[in-house]
């Protein structure tokens, strides 16, 4: 029988380095795969240009066009909900940043804890609207696929077990520490294999869409 | 052209797969956004119709083939083939009910260009022997004869007699050293003579020197429609090769959508180089004439009139502004549809859909966003400028009998136009 204690020292040490490393070497080959594959030259003469609208359109596919919106509110707002409280809870929280303080040698100022606390809980809700999405939007329902609901699984154990932790609700406390480490440790190993990979390839796909659509003198 | 089989479709898919569609995948996560900007879906309610659905082809050989896990998964037998079977599903879902329009790809919210891979799909289902058979006859004519709808030369002469001893004006054909080449759509050789017309009635007016080809009229290109770059290329070659040898400067590309694709933004791409000569919009000239003073408009009414953007020139093309310049020259009571320039909704008959008779009933089904649209924008006269549009739109008022009528933009300039008698 391992003790909670053991458990909790061998995910901080020997089982994060690996993760890490995975998760890095992970999202860098899977930028060669997508890079390598290359574009072909473009001859037809641009009337406007690529980077500027490319960028351009890395910011403005935050904000949704106001029909498709009003025609599927709950995937844009649980969609928004879920991302801001994870967002916040990952980087705001301090003890978080201590980590990442004393693993890379500097940080930034957290959050108070009840503000983390309520993005946390709003994290939790946006996940589940989420999953209730997926399972009853029609659409969504004949999109999805298992790796899908993986991610989704990827994605609530963190804040669930966060929350568990931060709150003492399990005992030990060192068992449930290890448990939302683990979790994270599962998050990051899957991440470059899966849709999770989309937080970076997002950029690069948007950048490419305004681009294209740049050229031909169209704000995308 | 040889033997369609399932390993050349798979081989034409691979081929299509580059950077872009390779972020594109691996950034979609099944939102289903795309639907809700898809009038296939809007109108119908069908699931299916999500437009990155339509992508599952493309997507598995992308995944099975490039990149790690999906090489994995097809080692140890976990990964869904694409079969002939499937192919041949998918033909709805690639020709029926994608008319290539691109609403979805302004949607997406991670930035997938959807239609760019709609229509990359569709060099493999045209390699494996799945697309529609309209589709293909017309690809076929258009190679054989010069004109998806049959059309020959000899037709295009008899208009241009007809439009002559009519209004007194001249065609030039053939002339070497003119400034612009005017490339022209069957359906406007055939349907709407009026706009052969009214662009010799302008360009008159505003003295350019202008031509057509006898060997190079024809301005639509179905390898485009159908996926086939290898007919696209032929095609365009034929306009290059017109216009490289009447020595012109400018192609001028008609009120037609997706010849607008073909010539101006695929064109040199096909044929591997840049062009010698600038391709423009029939309304980019327009306007161009507009703003120099070149021409000028007289006896507006005060009807209130819309205008239908045609996905090729708008959303995919950025001609935006000119045909809104061009709008207020020949009325005084322009109204926009609730969505319009670059959120425009398609007339439901781009992109190929027009010439399948497997998809007329769908397309009669989703002309009700359009209808919609219109009624919605208080306008009692629609204008437009694309032959397919023109007539697509016309046949579903029809169909819904609604009293609307339908013109296109360069006609109507051309009925407005101030004719000073030299």
């Amino acid at each position: 029988m391992i003790e909670p204690m053991d458990f909790l020292l061998w995910v901080r040490g020997t089982a994060f380095d690996v993760s890490l490393g995975i998760f890095v070497i992970g999202v860098v080959v899977r930028f060669f795969e997508i890079f390598s594959l290359g574009r072909a030259a473009n001859f037809a003469e641009p009337r406007g240009t690529e980077f500027g609208p490319g960028m351009r359109t890395i910011l403005t596919r935050n904000i949704p066009e106001a029909g498709t919106f009003k025609r599927q509110p709950l995937t844009v707002i649980a969609g928004y909900v879920f991302h801001i409280g994870l967002l916040i809870s990952l980087f705001f929280f301090v003890p978080h940043i201590q980590l990442f303080a004393a693993t890379f040698g500097f940080g930034w100022p957290g959050l108070p804890t009840p503000i983390v606390d309520a993005a946390a809980v709003l994290g939790i809700a946006g996940l589940l609207a989420v999953l209730w999405n997926r399972l009853t939007n029609p659409v969504m329902k004949l999109l999805s696929d298992k790796e899908d609901y993986l991610v989704w699984v990827l994605t609530f154990l963190p804040l669930l077990t966060g929350y568990l932790a931060y709150h003492r609700m399990v005992d030990p406390y060192p068992l449930i520490l290890g448990l939302h480490i683990l979790s994270i440790e599962f998050f990051l190993i899957l991440f470059p294999f899966t849709k999770l990979m989309h937080t970076f390839t997002l950029f690069l796909a948007r950048w490419y869409n305004g681009a294209m659509h740049g050229r031909r003198g169209v704000e995308s | 052209m040889s033997t369609a089989t399932l390993e050349r479709g798979l081989n034409a898919l691979r081929e299509q797969i580059d950077a872009p569609v390779a972020a594109f995948f691996s950034s979609c996560v099944n939102c289903g956004m795309c639907a809700e900007a898809c009038l296939f879906y809007t109108e119908t309610g069908d699931p299916k119709y999500t437009p990155i659905r339509k992508l599952e082809p493309m997507r598995r050989i992308w995944e099975q083939e490039y990149t790690i896990v999906g090489k994995l998964k097809k080692l140890i037998g976990l990964a869904e083939p694409v079969t002939d079977e499937m192919l041949e599903q998918w033909q709805e879902l690639i020709y029926a009910s994608c008319t290539l329009c691109g609403r979805c790809s302004l949607v997406c919210p991670v930035g997938n260009d959807i239609a760019f891979m709609v229509r990359k799909v569709r060099e493999g289902m045209v390699a494996s022997g799945n697309a529609p058979p309209d589709v293909q006859s017309a690809a076929i004519r258009a190679v054989k004869i010069g004109s998806p709808m049959g059309i020959r030369l000899k037709a295009l002469q008899a208009q241009i007699k007809h439009i002559e001893a009519d209004t007194g004006l001249k065609i030039p054909v053939d002339v070497e050293g003119a400034d612009y080449l005017a490339l022209l759509s069957s359906m406007e050789v055939i349907n709407f003579p009026e706009y052969i017309e009214s662009l010799a009635k302008i360009f008159k007016q505003a003295g350019v020197s202008w031509t057509l080809c006898s060997e190079a009229f024809e301005a639509t290109n179905t390898g485009i429609q159908i996926g086939s770059t290898d007919i696209a290329r032929e095609l365009v070659q034929r306009v290059v090769d017109g216009a490289e040898k009447l020595k012109v400067k400018y192609i001028i590309s008609p009120e037609c959508g997706h010849a607008y694709t073909a010539i101006r933004w695929d064109g040199p791409n096909l044929i591997g180089r840049p062009f010698p000569f600038k391709v423009v919009h029939i309304l980019e000239l327009l306007d161009e004439l507009r703003a120099s003073g070149r021409i000028s408009t007289k006896d507006l009414s005060g009807e209130c009139v819309t205008f239908h953007d045609p996905c090729s020139i708008v959303r995919k093309g950025g001609v935006i502004d000119s045909p809104r310049h061009l709008m207020n020259m020949v009325s005084t009571n322009f109204v926009e549809m609730p969505d319009h320039g670059k959120w425009n909704w398609c007339c439901g008959g781009g992109g190929g859909v027009s010439a399948n008779t497997d998809a007329e009933e769908l397309r009669t089904r989703v002309f009700r966003r359009k209808k919609s649209q219109l009624e919605e924008s208080g306008a009692t006269t629609l204008v437009t400028a694309c032959a397919n549009c023109r007539l697509v739109i016309e046949e579903g008022l029809e169909e819904y009998n609604m009293e609307f009528p339908v013109t296109g933009l360069t006609e109507m300039l051309a009925e407005h136009l101030v004719i000073e008698e030299d």
